[in-house]
């Protein structure tokens, strides 16, 4: 116990929660279930075995409650109570249910404790099971964080297999056949003499009984759905236009607005002059927000152009008004009074700077915005004291917390209904758009408000991806590198992200080092320190959150070093490489790319190794020398999160997160000038398009304990990878996204 | 005014200079086309009028009037799926799907006109449909089948 607590006393966080004197709660509390969302509305004769699996005489319903937001994550939880509840995924109704603290993600934990992803000793792990147990207890209910696979992949099909066996016990109840002589395949019981009982038929039964609770997994060698390509359940809707989202809500009497807040984010409205909109055709009202104007029409159409037409006078932003201010600032943190923690301490890096040879390297990440392709919007319907909320979100409780604040009602009063998202990167982690249009709402009870941003509001509202900044020193001898320190300086995403929703973040940001503090490397003297600079801009979680800048700086310095060493980056890298499955993956990716192989001329090759999210990711880019500038050949990228559940959909959502990565790496930021984003459309800010796209080979390993997600992980080496390329190309290292400010591409 | 759709006549008031966009999704409920940027950067909006892919977010709903306009509601049916659609399925292109039906319009309308795409040919008539979250390899490989499936019809 003694050395528990000296670990609890260093301060760490899961979210907005200190988990500083979990403990001595923990443990108990978080063992008790939460309430069954789903047995409230049960009628005679339906069963609800658990918050996952509903049963009535007219079908069965899996709740599935992760958002999905692109990563296919309805199809995989899907097919997690479906392998063990014996029914084929399209034989239930798929819902993402309501929010419930029954939904609880226990899985941020891993990424909330200040543990190595593979040390796996008693300590580590109880400290992940002291905060999953309060992660349990405030029941965050989340998408975020590469956490769903984590999060549902035992609980998930645990629920299949109690209905399953709950199932049929009701079965043996009305049969008189002993349970383990019954078996249970497409939705059906199985009775010894080839006759079948459909589950349905046995849902008035099975709601007599208690849930069978004693179960026990199936073995994977048994699987027939999870790990083998699957179909996902939303590929046909999503190639015939059939798939709706949030944006495509329609309902009777519902009237659009669409708004436009200060584009000095967080600054005040001094005044603004509807006159000329409220003038122009369909618009119902113009209705103040809080520091901004919204326009209510008959269409979609015609609220943008009220809105656009509304003449403004905006306060000042309450940041730096120009890029220079915010450098500047993150420029001036590597201080003692700014460290924010010391994060690795391995060796004496002082000691070994003295008298050596020191190369000193600087690294810059900038503000990238989020900008999924559908605008963020949101359906508000209030009726007297009961609020709907239709809209794709990955926090539907905070959601309800939200919208009751400004409603005056009870957050339990508030209905969500999760919608398909096009895109997320991050961005439906943000409220505003749900709470202006709960602003609106407010104002006509009874009438359905759609709000949904222009694309321009939606660009300049971005809370984007932080800036950073890295100083390093290294020391290089006998082609080895022998001492790294690495500084990064930023801003805390976490404190801007839950300040928004009034929480504070106390203790260090482990997100200002992801990527960079857990580099997966023996170097006899390695320091890696995080400073906080002040909050700027607001920012916020951003594909890969702050492993896609610290990623990016501990591999582009690290890779620098290696090369200035005249080592191979990938043998350097194996001899540095601390743990076998994070060997393997280079090993794969070596393999794959046939690493040493004679590139020819006017060719390049690079490599980099960032673990985040626990996923050890090492990609390979091959780039050549065109006249038409840099062309991104070929990105080799391996992987390991301990188990692949859809080889089809972890191929897609790696080939995606790499695309993703470089596309912003090369041609997109963010950038301020009188206080206002520059970029406000896609032409000024595209991230990757088709003739851009090299070639991604992905290979997903198994060798991890730990089973982990894919939808984040490919992002933070695609960046350093393409830098440590281009000097292999052309003897140039980039040391500041975007690439395309100092080389140009195809 | 009246708009052939689909292959129906359909009577709307709106503004001559309404995009034929809004027209489709907000007066007669086509959502499967949608709106991603407003200013023919994504492709999202992706239509046909009179068999030629245009970014309806730029088309006029008064200069629509008396073309043939269809999207992707029309372009197959539930029953009887297009080439393109049929490939798209087959690859399992979409992640969060909001770009593909622009980017379905935009295939079939280059298998169209052009029925066997090199590898550039399918970049730079693509190249203005954006995807963010990066299904680029597969729309490349659902364009060469949907290819093969429609010289093979």
């Amino acid at each position: 116990m003694g050395r528990l607590r000296t670990i609890g006393r260093r301060t760490f966080l899961i979210g907005s929660t200190a988990v500083l004197g979990g403990v001595a709660f923990g443990t108990f509390m978080a063992a008790r279930p939460h309430a069954n969302p789903l047995t409230a509305g049960l009628a005679e004769g339906e069963a609800a075995f658990n918050p996952f699996v509903k049963l009535t005489s007219d079908g069965i319903t899996l709740i599935v409650p992760h958002a999905d937001i692109g990563q296919g994550v309805q199809s995989s939880q899907a097919a997690l109570i479906a392998e063990e509840l014996d029914i084929e995924v399209e034989q239930a109704t798929l819902s993402f249910g309501e929010p419930s603290p029954a939904y609880y993600n226990t899985a941020f934990a891993e990424e909330g404790v200040p543990f190595m992803s593979f040390d796996d000793s008693t300590v580590a792990e109880t400290m992940r099971d002291v905060a999953g147990g309060v992660l349990k207890l405030i029941a965050i209910q989340g998408t975020g964080g590469s956490t769903s696979m984590p999060d549902q992949y035992e609980k998930l099909r645990m629920a299949g297999a109690v209905a399953r066996e709950t199932i049929k016990a009701a079965a043996s109840a009305r049969t008189g056949v002993p349970v383990d002589q019954l078996k249970t395949a497409n939705a059906a019981v199985e009775l010894p003499d080839g006759s079948t009982i459909a589950y349905t038929d046995l849902a008035a039964d099975a709601a007599k009984i208690a849930p069978v609770t004693k179960v026990t997994l199936r073995d994977p060698a048994d699987w027939k759905k999870v790990g083998k390509p699957m179909m996902r359940t939303d590929t046909y809707a999503k190639s015939t236009g059939t798939q709706d989202f949030g944006i495509d809500i329609a309902m009777e009497g519902m009237v659009h607005a669409s708004v436009r807040v200060n584009p000095r984010k967080g600054g005040p409205m001094n005044s603004f002059d509807a006159t000329a909109a409220e003038a122009m055709r369909g618009v119902k009202s113009i209705v103040p927000v809080k520091n901004g104007v919204a326009a209510v029409a008959d269409n979609t159409w015609r609220a943008i152009e009220a809105v656009n037409a509304i003449d403004v006078d905006w306060a000042p932003a309450p940041y730096p008004a120009e890029m220079d201010g915010h450098w500047e600032e993150v420029a001036a943190s590597f201080t003692a009074e700014r460290l924010d923690q010391e994060w690795r301490a391995e060796g004496d890096v002082d000691a070994a700077f003295d008298g050596a040879e020191v190369i000193a390297v600087e690294n810059r990440a900038p503000y990238v915005a989020h900008q999924p392709l559908e605008p963020l919007n949101a359906t508000v319907l209030v009726e007297g004291d009961c609020v709907t909320v239709w809209s794709g979100h990955q926090m539907p409780r905070f959601v309800q917390q939200q919208v009751a604040g400004i409603a005056g009602v009870e957050a339990d009063q508030v209905t969500f209904i999760n919608q398909f998202s096009g895109g997320s990167f991050g961005h439906r982690l943000e409220f505003e758009h749900i709470k202006q249009a709960t602003e609106v709402a407010v104002t006509m009870p009874g009438t359905p408000v759609k709000l949904t941003y222009s694309r321009e509001e939606d660009f300049v509202q971005d809370f984007p991806r932080q800036i950073a900044m890295s100083r390093a020193r290294g020391v290089v001898a006998d082609g080895q590198i022998k001492a790294l320190s690495l500084d990064i300086a930023c801003p805390s995403v976490m404190s801007s992200q839950m300040g928004r929703i009034g929480q504070s973040v106390p203790g260090p940001d482990m997100q200002i080092v992801a990527g960079a503090w857990n580099m997966p490397y023996d170097i006899p003297d390695l320091r890696v320190r995080g400073y906080r600079v002040p909050e700027l801009g607001p920012i916020s979680s951003w594909r890969s959150v702050g492993a896609s800048h610290a990623g990016f700086f501990a591999e582009n310095t690290l890779d620098e070093m290696i090369r200035a060493a005249g080592a191979d980056p990938m043998e350097e890298r194996l001899r540095l490489v601390n743990h076998p499955v994070h060997r393997k993956v280079l090993e794969t990716v070596a393999e794959m790319s046939n690493w040493g192989e004679d590139m020819g001329p006017n060719r390049g090759r690079g490599l980099a190794l960032v673990e985040s999210f626990g996923v050890p990711a090492a990609e390979v880019i091959d780039v050549t020398m065109t006249d038409g500038g840099i062309k991104i050949d070929r990105v080799y990228v391996a992987a390991d999160v301990g188990r692949v559940i859809d080889p089809v959909n972890f191929e897609n959502q790696v080939q995606g997160g790499v695309i993703w990565a470089l596309g912003h790496a090369i041609n997109s930021e963010i950038t301020y000038t009188d206080g206002m984003a520059e970029q406000t459309n896609y032409h000024a800010a595209e991230g990757m398009r088709i003739y851009q796209t090299p070639e991604v080979i992905v290979r997903g390993l198994e060798n991890a304990e730990k089973i982990r997600g894919i939808g984040e992980p490919p992002v933070p080496p695609a960046a350093p990878a393409l830098a440590s390329a281009i000097f292999d190309l052309t003897g140039e290292r980039l040391r500041e996204m975007p690439f395309n400010k100092f080389v140009d591409f195809v | 005014m009246r708009l052939l759709v689909n292959g129906e006549e359909r009577e709307v008031d709106v503004e001559d200079d309404m995009p034929l966009l809004w027209v489709l999704r907000d007066e007669l409920g086509l959502k499967g086309t949608k709106y991603g940027c407003g200013i023919a950067q994504c492709g999202a909006c992706t239509v046909h009028m009179d068999g030629v892919a245009v970014r309806s977010c730029q088309v006029a709903a008064a200069s629509a009037a008396g073309a043939d306009v269809v999207t992707i509601e029309g372009l197959g049916s539930p029953d009887a799926l297009h080439a393109v659609q049929e490939a798209w399925v087959e690859h399992q292109v979409a992640q969060c799907g909001y770009c593909q039906s622009g980017q379905i319009m935009q295939a079939a309308s280059l298998l169209e006109t052009n029925p066997e795409p090199t590898d550039d040919d399918i970049d730079i008539v693509m190249g203005g449909n954006l995807c963010r979250c990066g299904t680029y390899p597969r729309i490349r490989a659902a364009v060469k089948t949907a290819a093969t499936k429609l010289q093979e019809a």
